[in-house]
Parts: structure tokens; C-alpha cells; sequence
């Protein structure tokens, strides 16, 4: 598969394939859906365009961080998602931005539906920013960065599933 | 009538309870807002949030709108945020830089000094009417201490450093590890809700008893890191190094722990990596020099979790967290959290920075969501308070001398200023 014959509909079947696993807290077989380099990144409210090296974000894992998560929320003694939210996870407006070698430039938006125990819906509203590289085994999630349209989290609470 | 006390404190009778009223009910939220926060010192902003004249930050301190800034000739100045014709906000962005406050609704426009300088169609206002009679109001009580400022809506209040009491010397372990003295807000700001009372967090901020059950995961993570965290072979202790707990005067109070999860400054751990070992050697280096072998070593050996009464926390450890919080409801409050780092640090050691403060702090931390879900659990659980009435706080009250930071000293601390504010005569 060459970088160029990659059509919005196949990332778009990506990105829907990658919301049903997290919305069936599949994390493992997520996991398998990210480079070996993956980040995963969430900026704060009030800094949206920032840097995770300069600014303080809401969660900037590198792979190995990323790993870790998955770990904590696979344990039952990850209390804050014990019992598991149920989130719901709409994508759209999905645009290929740019094509650069292997690598393609993807936005979407996205409204995440969360519910959790006998708490109100919350609701994610905002712009996913991956960067998709086109591998052997087809196409990897190398950076995915969360883009929340919130001024503050507010009621939102802790982004303590995989958002 | 009489009340149903708040707690009952009876350390010769190894009692002390708190009444768990004090955490749910919506009638005890509107005396906390006359008793205790507009009695105390607030804390209002750090001094590098408004570094040059006309910058200013928004917020909202003990419910009052108010413009952190600096004035014309760069003095530190906090405004209320309320035009002083109809009260219209004269600033609704969070933050930025001005030479006017300008109240859109009738065009009244205030300068970085306050002053009133733009009144449209003045000249239909009566004789007498003066613009210098109009400027900006300010809190009645306004200082700071090492870069922190603090605002008061009690005129009558001692001065903020005899109010900081023993804090002063933890907020002094902070200021030190700067070379220039100087810190620095690092961009980017977590504000989040908890549903549960605003007191709860102040516990839970320095509550060491929790953390092998609520952290159990964070704990394994650091595992996992290479971080040695079992516990030293010594009696009644719970956690991987001692710490103590203990009030400072005037409700603070704080755990001061022997460090085990590493420092920015300076201890380095194995979770930063090889190749930050040297830098942080020489960060270390430069805090001997400059504080000599025993001030360095307190500086950078030692985590401490300051409470400075009421609502103001500062985690002092892998990374110095600056967090305040506000009640919304007695089962709401708004949380807001920032990293403070050292003005000279490189680019490498303030990522380093930042980057150990998300293992363990913030919404999408390792260890703050099951805080936050904990508090949530309390606060559903605080719905039986009538039934079960108290809640038991006496670990540690059978000791004399010190008491560690998995018992309840600096808790008892905080609630026995708390209650005497509270009962106190207005």
C-alpha cells in the first residue's frame, strides 16, 4: 500500500476500528494499533497549541507511558475507571491534511459520550490531530493528540479513560 | 438550640471526632464563606504569572472576580473585576497584556493603575462628580510572601507572614532551589471538578495513609520504573520511606517525607533515565554551593505536601505543584493546578519537569483520578451523615513528640483551626 493510494474512507474505517476498541476497552488489541514510538498527548484547556516539553498538558505519554496506562487500566485497582466508564465515541470530519513519505497527516473531530456509575453524561467534545504512518501490516497511529474544546474541564472531571 | 459540636477534641480521652455535618451540609458552605475565607489570607497568583507592566491573569478568588496584574510602574496590584458604574466585568479574558481595562457595556475605561481615565459623555454627570473617586477597587488586604501573593477581605487580619506562620519555612524549600530565588507558573493550567466538599481535598493533599490503597497502581508503576518501593524494615511504617506529619500554626500543616520518588531538584531516580543523571548532579552541585551540604540535602532529600490554610496546597516533590481549590456546593468544588519550576532551568530539565509531575498529578495523571474518585465515594457515603454521625481522626493522637505522616496530626491540625473560625463570634 504506497502513501498516495490511501483514500479518507480507509482512515476513516481506521479511526472508527480504533474508537471500537476503546469504546469495548479492548486496550490490548489497541496497543497493537500504535507504532513502537507512539505518542499519546492531551493538552491543557488553556493551552491548546502548546508543547508538551514547555507547557504543562494534561497527559503527554511516550510509548512506554502509554504501556503503563494500558497496564493501569487493565487492574481493577485502577479505581477511578473501576467500575469502567462506558464512553461512545462519534468521529467525523475527517481530513487527510498532509502526506509526507510515509506518513499521513490526519484531523477528525470527535464527541466522546462518557457515562460512569450513576454520574450525569459527560461529554468530550473536540479535534483528534494523529499522525498515521503506512506500515507493512497497514496503517500505525505514531502521534495522537487529544484537542479538548472546553475552556476547563469543568464537570468533565479526570480524563481517566483513554480518551 | 444547641448545636451538635463540629468535632470533639479530647486527646487526654484519646478522642477525636469529626462530625461528618461538617462535609455535607449546604448551611455549613454559607458560614465557611463569611467564617473562614473571607477571615483568611487567599491565595491569589505567583508574581510570574504578571512578569511585565500590563499583564494581567483573570480569576476568581473567595467568589469575587478579580485582575492578578501589574501596573505601570510593575508593581503587583489585584483589582476587583467589576466596573465601578454598573459593575460589568472590565476584563473577560483569562489572560494577556493591556494599557486599559475596558468596561464595554457603557465605555468607562481604567488604566493599568486603576484609575478611571475614559468616562463617555462626562459632562452630563452633576457638578462634583470626580473620576478620581472611581478607580478600581482593590481587596482591603493585599502581600505577598517569596513570590506568592495573597489577598484578604478582612481588613482586621494579621500580616500575611505572622498568618503563614511555620509555612514560611516550607514555602522558603521552595523559593531555595532557584538560584536567583526566583520560580516561575509554567504554561499551561489544569482546571478540573471533584463532587465533593472543598475540605476533603485539603485531607486528601496530605494524607499519606491512603497511598498504598488508593496509588496501589501508581505504586506498581513506579515498581515497574525500577523505583525501590518497599517499605524500610522499621516499625509502623506503612509506606516506601518515613515522613512525619505536623501543623504549623494558624490551620497549616504538612508531610515531610525522606524523598523516595525523586526530585527536578536534585535527586535524581531511575525512572528520568541515564542520561539525566549529570544534569541533575549538577543541578545538585549548584544547591551545595550556593546552601551549603545540610540546607541543599533538606532542599532536595525531602518531598514535602503543605497545606496553607484554608485552600491553598503546594506538593512539593517530583515535580512542585501549586493547587487551589474553591467550594462550588458543600458536594462541588473547582480545582486549579499548576507546575511551578525554577526560572534557569534548561529546556531539558523543565521537560524533565513536567514530564514527572503527569506520572502522578493532574486529570490524566496516574494518581490523581483515583483521588479524585475517592472523594467522590466519601462524599456519596457522607450522604448517611445523620445516621453515622462522626468520623474517627485519631491516629497518632497516643504519641508523644513525633507523629508520621500516615497518622492524623496535621489533619487534627487543620480541622481544630477550622472549628475554632468557625465558632468563633463574627
Amino acid at each position: 500500500m504506497s502513501l498516495n493510494d490511501i483514500t479518507r474512507s480507509a482512515v476513516e474505517d481506521f479511526l472508527y476500528q480504533e474508537a471500537a476498541l476503546l469504546d469495548e476497552w479492548r486496550l490490548d488489541e489497541w496497543l497493537s494499533l500504535l507504532t513502537d514510538d507512539a505518542i499519546y498527548q492531551i493538552p491543557s484547556t488553556d493551552a491548546p497549541d502548546s508543547q508538551a516539553r514547555d507547557s504543562l498538558f494534561l497527559i503527554a505519554d511516550d510509548a512506554t507511558r502509554i504501556k503503563a496506562r494500558v497496564k493501569r487500566l487493565n487492574d481493577t485497582e485502577a479505581h477511578a475507571e473501576f467500575p469502567r466508564s462506558r464512553t461512545r465515541r462519534m468521529i467525523s470530519n475527517v481530513r487527510i491534511i498532509e502526506r509526507d513519505r510515509d506518513t499521513l497527516a490526519v484531523n477528525a473531530n470527535f464527541s466522546v459520550f462518557r457515562y460512569r456509575r450513576n454520574a450525569p453524561l459527560r461529554q468530550f467534545v473536540g479535534r483528534y490531530e494523529y499522525l498515521l504512518r503506512v506500515t507493512a501490516e497497514g496503517l500505525r497511529i505514531a502521534e495522537r493528540r487529544v484537542i479538548l474544546d472546553p475552556t476547563e474541564l469543568g464537570m468533565l472531571g479526570a480524563v481517566s479513560f483513554i480518551l | 438550640m444547641t448545636e451538635t459540636p463540629f468535632i470533639i477534641d479530647q486527646p487526654e480521652d484519646m478522642v477525636f471526632r469529626l462530625n461528618r455535618r461538617t462535609l455535607a451540609d449546604p448551611e455549613i458552605l454559607i458560614r465557611e464563606q463569611t467564617k473562614i475565607f473571607d477571615k483568611s489570607w487567599i491565595y491569589c497568583g505567583h508574581e510570574s504569572e504578571v512578569s511585565k507592566p500590563g499583564d494581567f491573569c483573570t480569576r476568581t478568588v473567595c467568589g469575587r472576580p478579580v485582575i492578578f496584574s501589574r501596573d505601570s510602574e510593575g508593581n503587583v496590584r489585584v483589582y476587583l473585576n467589576a466596573c465601578r458604574h454598573r459593575a460589568a466585568m472590565v476584563c473577560r479574558e483569562a489572560f494577556g497584556n493591556t494599557r486599559r481595562y475596558n468596561c464595554f457595556y457603557h465605555g468607562w475605561s481604567y488604566n493599568r493603575d486603576g484609575e478611571l481615565v475614559g468616562v463617555p459623555g462626562e459632562e452630563s454627570y452633576p457638578p462634583g462628580f470626580d473620576k478620581a473617586n472611581f478607580s478600581l477597587a482593590e481587596p482591603p488586604r493585599v502581600d505577598s510572601y517569596r513570590g506568592f501573593w495573597f489577598i484578604s477581605f478582612n481588613p482586621a487580619i494579621m500580616d500575611l507572614k505572622e498568618y503563614l506562620s511555620g509555612a514560611t519555612e516550607y514555602i522558603d524549600l521552595v523559593a531555595d532551589q532557584s538560584p536567583s530565588g526566583e520560580m516561575q507558573i509554567i504554561k499551561g493550567t489544569q482546571e478540573y471538578d471533584i463532587r465533593a466538599n472543598w475540605k476533603l481535598l485539603v485531607e486528601n493533599s496530605f494524607d499519606d495513609y491512603h497511598l498504598l490503597t488508593t496509588h496501589k497502581t501508581w505504586l506498581d508503576y513506579m515498581k515497574d520504573s525500577g523505583v525501590q518501593v518497599e517499605p524500610p524494615k522499621e516499625q509502623g511504617i506503612l509506606l516506601p520511606s518515613k515522613g512525619i506529619g505536623k501543623g504549623l500554626g494558624n490551620g497549616h500543616a504538612v508531610i515531610d517525607n525522606v524523598n523516595f520518588r525523586g526530585r527536578p531538584v536534585a535527586k535524581w531516580i531511575s525512572i528520568y533515565g541515564e542520561d539525566a543523571k549529570e544534569e541533575i548532579n549538577e543541578i545538585r552541585a549548584e544547591l551545595v554551593e550556593r546552601l551549603g551540604e545540610k540546607r541543599a540535602a533538606r532542599v532536595a532529600d525531602t518531598n514535602r505536601n503543605l497545606v496553607v490554610f484554608p485552600n491553598l496546597v503546594i506538593n512539593d516533590g517530583s515535580s512542585v505543584t501549586i493547587r487551589t481549590f474553591w467550594p462550588v456546593a458543600a458536594d462541588h468544588m473547582k480545582v486549579t493546578a499548576w507546575a511551578l519550576g525554577t526560572m534557569e532551568e534548561s529546556e531539558r530539565a523543565r521537560a524533565r519537569r513536567l514530564d514527572s509531575f503527569l506520572t502522578f498529578y493532574g486529570p490524566g495523571g496516574f494518581a490523581t483520578p483515583d483521588d479524585v474518585e475517592a472523594l467522590e465515594a466519601v462524599q456519596e457515603g457522607l450522604a448517611t451523615w445523620r445516621e453515622t454521625e462522626w468520623s474517627e481522626m485519631t491516629r497518632g493522637l497516643n504519641k508523644e513528640g513525633e507523629q508520621l505522616n500516615t497518622d492524623e496530626e496535621h489533619l487534627r491540625a487543620f480541622w481544630r483551626q477550622w472549628n475554632s473560625l468557625m465558632t468563633a463570634d463574627l
